[in-house]
């Protein structure tokens, strides 16, 4: 049985449905217990479950990293939540330090899952928009997901929380209650390291993840208009990364356009790229072409923050030079 | 000692400070939401004000602070004009981010106060550096570093305190004790029954007062100042209060106690000033009334004026300031 749920409701429903399945799995955070977390994800979680099974924690990211790392040696599957992504800073060492490195020094696994509300769009500054995707995958050791559906968002989770790795979900948090899709009421798992094909196209193909993808949508229904067939690859696991499913999506049209909100430069758009450049330059009819934000901090002010992100126009213009190219 | 003049001064900075919130309320709460005239959340320190006065008040000409996010009555009285904090919340032209940043986000070096970040507690740190750098040069100048009761579970605010002490900087820190972080009681942030009890461990002096009592503020923050001035070192203050509201002007506060605001209500810091002044027939009732009418006059006037300015509007100064020349 699938039903239409919001990405935030998928997402609570697979913490909860995990938690019930197996006594071993928790989550705790800041302000995540009675109150339900500040934007509601958590609400309600701290009744059904065990005692302790969903705990508020102090103010202190660093601390609750570091809970993350013991517990799971000891035998738990924990999932800390970031309250927002930008948060995550104050507790980098006990990510990239000790996390990253511990099972290919040791060879004890951290089967743990931080959950870290990311991205922009809501005027909310510098300090509550970031999209710090990029600083983990280039870690060795962690795994880094971003779903941009319903589907995924649940798919993708309970992936997390089965593996035994320590794994960075981040969530959009501007996508809570305004993406909406089908998902099943069972527990299942969307695989790691595997793109999605939100579309298919024959001109040109737009790599994208999370937030981007309903610009990537709305760009798509226009290029129609103009006669130009775009197909959009939700890249959603960008590590592991699916290298084959991607240079294979670009085989297919042999133009692509790389779309995402962390900035361009030193963005995860830089590796698909040079993936494509490496593996499939042979098939290449054009340069590839990389969008993302600006290089400044996120503005506050609406407008500027409209100027900081990608644009529809940025992606018209840049498909139209890949077809005139 | 404070002279009446002083008294005076301090009450306005409190009726200043709560009218200035209270017209932020309600703006937030009857905004046209597509529109809105306010960018953003409030953050008020609507019923806690005389922390941020009273301690402010105790700084001398060449001191700088360090201000958290409930700080507008600090910088009302350190020269930030009503007119700028409204700019700011704006977001439009003349703001003092320049629409980059907003509401609580700001600070300027002419006015010798730190700009905040979101990051809790991130302010301790470079408000020892400025107090370092006063050391240094010789000068017999301090800085205040003010943060909260969640604040206070931060690692870095941990390291500020100590190095602080150990290095004997002319720092005080002054800890606004709302008792509530988000939805989380300080009860189950901390298990010392006063954040100052912690001083002890640092190796520093610290004290206790009534954060509701404007006077009593200033009278506590004044002599730790005059202790780090002498290069006696750091130390700390607490002030005991109560967050009268939510934690942004989105919420609520639904998990509060009633009978907590209604005890805390009673503790009014306006009330409180109010009652001294006239035991100590300093001021009376119809001179109370004037203050507030004076200072909702000059508020819609300058409401008048920044409404004036335009929103800040992408341009080429777009990647401006990044970097400094
Ligand atoms: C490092 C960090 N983690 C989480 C947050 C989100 N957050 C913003 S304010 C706040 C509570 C702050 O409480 P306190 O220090 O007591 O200040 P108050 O708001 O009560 O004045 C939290 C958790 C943050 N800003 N910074
Ligand atoms: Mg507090």
């Amino acid at each position: 049985m699938t039903r239409e749920l919001f990405y935030a409701d998928a997402i609570r429903e697979a913490l909860l449905q995990e938690m019930q399945r197996d006594e071993n799995v928790y989550c705790f955070g800041e302000d995540i217990g009675d109150y339900g977390g500040v934007f509601g994800v958590t609400m309600g979680l701290i009744k059904e479950v065990r005692p302790m099974q969903v705990r508020s924690t102090p103010l202190s990211e660093a601390a609750i990293l570091g809970e993350a790392v013991g517990a799971a040696i000891y035998g738990l599957r924990p999932v800390p939540e970031i309250q927002f992504g930008d948060f995550i800073s104050v507790a980098m060492s006990q990510v990239v330090d000790l996390m990253a490195s511990y099972h290919y020094r040791v060879g004890t696994a951290l089967p743990l899952t931080i959950r870290i509300p990311s991205g922009g769009m809501l005027h909310i500054g510098n300090f509550h928009s970031n999209c710090w995707e990029n600083w983990f995958t280039h870690v060795p050791g962690l795994k880094v997901v971003v779903p941009s559906c319903a589907y995924d968002a649940k798919g993708l989770l309970v992936s997390a929380i089965r593996d035994n790795n320590p794994v960075l979900f981040f969530e959009q948090k501007r996508m809570y209650r305004v993406i909406k899709d089908e998902v099943p009421e069972e527990l299942y798992e969307v695989p790691f390291g595997q793109v999605r094909d939100v579309c298919d196209g024959d001109d040109l193909t737009i790599f994208s993840y999370g937030n981007m993808i309903p610009l990537a949508e709305e760009a798509a229904r226009e290029l129609e208009k103009k006669k130009i067939s775009a197909a959009i690859v939700d890249v959603r696991s960008l590590l592991p990364l699916d290298k084959d499913g991607i240079i294979e999506r670009f085989r297919r049209t042999k133009r692509a356009i790389v779309l995402h909100e962390a900035r361009t430069f030193s963005g995860f758009g830089g590796e698909i790229a040079s993936l494509l450049q490496e593996e499939a330059f042979d098939d290449m009819a054009a340069p590839i072409i990389r969008i993302g934000s600006i290089h400044t901090p996120v503005p506050m002010s609406p407008n500027l923050e409209k100027a900081y992100l990608p644009s529809l126009n940025q992606v018209l213009e840049a498909a139209d030079k890949l077809m005139r190219y | 000692m404070l002279t009446k003049e002083d008294k005076l001064k301090m009450y306005h900075y409190l009726v200043l400070t709560r009218t200035f919130e209270d017209w932020i309320f309600y703006i937030c709460h009857n905004q046209d939401q597509k529109n809105p005239m306010v960018i953003g959340k409030g953050y008020l320190s609507t019923g806690q004000e005389a922390i941020s006065v009273g301690a402010s008040y105790a700084m001398q000409e060449n001191d700088w602070m360090a201000p958290s996010h409930r700080d507008v009555g600090a910088h009302l009285l350190r020269g930030m004009s009503m007119k700028d904090l409204l700019l700011q919340y704006m977001g439009r032209e003349g703001s003092p981010t320049k629409g980059r940043d907003g509401n609580v986000h700001l600070g300027k070096s002419e006015l010798k106060s730190l700009a905040f970040i979101s990051h809790m507690g991130a302010m301790t740190a470079p408000a020892n550096g400025v107090a370092f750098a006063m050391k240094y040069k010789g000068e017999k100048n301090a800085v205040i570093s003010f943060y909260g009761d969640g604040a206070a579970q931060q690692g870095i605010v941990h390291e500020a305190l100590n190095y602080a002490a150990v290095q004997k900087l002319p720092v005080v820190f002054v800890i606004n004790n709302n008792r509530w972080a988000i939805s989380t009681p300080v009860s189950t942030q901390t298990s010392v029954e006063n954040l100052a009890d912690r001083a002890v461990g640092y190796g520093m002096p610290s004290s206790i007062c009534e954060g509701n009592n404007v006077y009593e503020v200033y009278d506590h923050v004044a002599s730790a100042l005059d202790r780090a001035r002498a290069g006696e070192g750091p130390s700390m203050v607490e002030c005991k209060s109560m967050r009268m509201s939510g934690h942004g002007t989105y919420d609520m506060a639904k998990y509060v106690p009633e009978e907590e605001f209604e005890e805390w209500k009673k503790k009014d810091p306006i009330k409180w000033a109010e009652r001294i002044l006239k035991e100590e027939g300093l001021a009376d009732d119809a001179y109370f009334e004037k203050v507030k009418a004076d200072i909702k006059e000059q508020l819609n006037k300058d409401i008048a004026e920044a409404v004036k300015h335009e929103q800040v509007r992408p341009g080429p100064q777009e990647l401006a300031d990044v970097y400094a020349e």
